[in-house]
């Protein structure tokens, strides 16, 4: 899990940002802020997306600059469509993550993205990928990205329990989203998330007046 | 450019602007005159010979948390002092009384920190037999800040100043790199602090006993230690009352135990 400290650096649009994904007790969920900023001091976008779809259950959110992610995500979905036809079935997880790998590995000097893959298939269930800065790709039952992240490595270090419900995952990630939002300037607006399952994908979307709010609020 | 030898308590490195060092000069004490010239400040030229870490500055890039409570505050701080990549003391104290019922915590440049405590509580024990009353811990906080502030440029200096006294009971207050004052019914600081805010902004509650209050920076301690590569070794609390100081120690197997990816 790195700390994505460039984002004053990057050029352009960055989504300085938090994002994480958490599995629980049969799916995953992923979920996101929602600011765009440039340079850190204006807010490009206060509602954008980064939850992008890149198959039926398969979600990988952004971080770092925004058009690197957005180029590599088209190239992804491309590739992963391609590849699933040719299949006939749909793509595991990890085949998505590994999109993501290559696309940024071999183009690490030229890219600045990272990006959390989260979804469900068949073999394996629910899982979480991260594929860091550089093109280093890991499985893990929860991760957190982004440049608000720093502020939730205790938190979420403190709270998170493996196999949780839908609803104990829903309010964990809701609170570490939240509680990132609320320190770090680059991360904020609403938040985002998307709980996948075997049936299907569910957005959700929490606006900014129904955040939980803490005791300094 | 900084050189020096790095490990002695109280030595001080020339900084930046080559002036002489202000927090010396401004208390006119007898401190170490061991001033580390470093007379022999070829160090560059050797730099296969001397190991990295000796080269580098000593810093407690630290933990450093204190809480207040209704009848005092508690503190508390990791144990580790680093030169770049090698823990020069792994069971360092950075709970540094002040006065009887004031303490204050460190982090950012061992050296710094330290001779700005020692002049602190040069002039607050001069101040208190002044007055002939115990000091209050507002007027340590302020001592403080004017010497962070005045020297900002030369220092690199964090501190937390958390103590008991009678008038306003238990207070914390925060003096961060630059020297701005601000009073916080519970402060965090140093290097591993940015991973417990969120830990903290969503634990912490007004009216926490003493009990309570050392369980919640014991395991903030610990969580910041486990992420932060600066901060580590055994987690130090002082509880501070009017009736005195307690002081505890828990050791690294000791700590509360979260889960690990």
């Amino acid at each position: 899990m790195e700390r994505h400290t460039t984002d004053s650096r990057v050029k352009g649009v960055s989504t300085g940002t938090t994002i994480l994904a958490v599995k629980f007790r049969g799916g995953v969920l992923i979920g996101s802020d929602s600011r765009a900023s440039i340079g850190g001091s204006y807010v490009a976008s206060r509602v954008i997306n980064k939850l992008i779809q890149v198959h039926d259950r398969i979600f990988c959110c952004i971080a770092g600059s925004l058009a690197d992610a957005q180029a590599v995500t088209r190239a992804a979905k491309f590739q992963l469509s391609f590849h699933s036809v040719q299949m006939d079935s749909p793509p595991l997880v990890k085949a998505a993550a590994s999109v993501l790998r290559e696309l940024c590995y071999s183009n690490k000097e030229e890219l600045q993205a990272g990006f959390i893959t989260a979804g469900w298939d068949k073999k394996k269930g629910p899982q979480v990928y991260t594929v860091s800065l550089g093109g280093m790709l890991l499985s893990l039952p929860f991760t957190i990205g982004g440049s608000g992240s720093t502020y939730i490595y205790g938190y979420v270090d403190a709270k998170y329990k493996a196999d949780m419900s839908r609803e104990e995952c829903l309010q964990f990630a809701t609170n570490a989203l939240a509680l990132a939002m609320g320190r770090d300037n680059v991360s904020g607006g609403i938040i985002h998330l998307v709980v996948i399952t075997e049936e299907g994908a569910e957005h959700i979307v929490i606006p900014g007046d129904k955040l939980p709010k803490f005791h300094d609020q | 450019m900084r050189r020096g030898t790095g490990n002695e308590t109280g030595s001080f490195l020339f900084k930046k602007n080559k002036k002489k060092n202000p927090v010396l000069s401004h208390c006119s004490n007898k401190m170490a005159a061991s001033v580390a010239v470093a007379g022999a400040q070829h160090l560059s030229s050797v730099s296969d010979l001397v190991p990295d870490w000796a080269r580098q500055e000593v810093s407690t890039g630290t933990t450093i948390m204190a809480v207040e409570f209704d009848g005092g505050v508690v503190i508390g701080a990791d144990s580790r002092t680093t030169t770049g990549a090698y823990i020069a003391n792994r069971v360092t104290d950075k709970l540094t009384p002040i006065h009887d019922r004031i303490f204050c915590c460190r982090s950012g440049s061992a050296a710094d920190t330290q001779a700005i405590a020692d002049a602190v509580t040069y002039q607050l024990g001069f101040h208190s037999i002044e007055l002939d009353e115990p000091p209050l811990v507002r007027t340590a906080a302020n001592l403080f800040k004017e010497m962070c502030y005045r020297y900002r440029e030369e220092l690199m200096a964090g501190i937390i100043v958390a103590g008991w006294d009678k008038r306003r009971g238990g207070q914390v207050y925060t003096v961060p790199m630059g020297g701005m004052l601000v009073r916080q019914p519970v402060s965090v600081g140093g290097s591993g602090s940015s991973y417990v805010y969120g830990f903290v902004d969503s634990n912490y509650r007004s009216g926490m006993s003493k009990e309570e209050c050392l369980r919640f920076v014991a395991e903030a301690l610990t969580l910041a230690m486990e992420r932060d590569g600066s901060s580590g070794g055994v987690a130090r609390l002082a509880v501070i009352t009017e009736e005195g100081l307690e002081r505890r120690v828990i050791l690294g197997n000791e700590l509360p135990k979260f889960f690990s990816a």
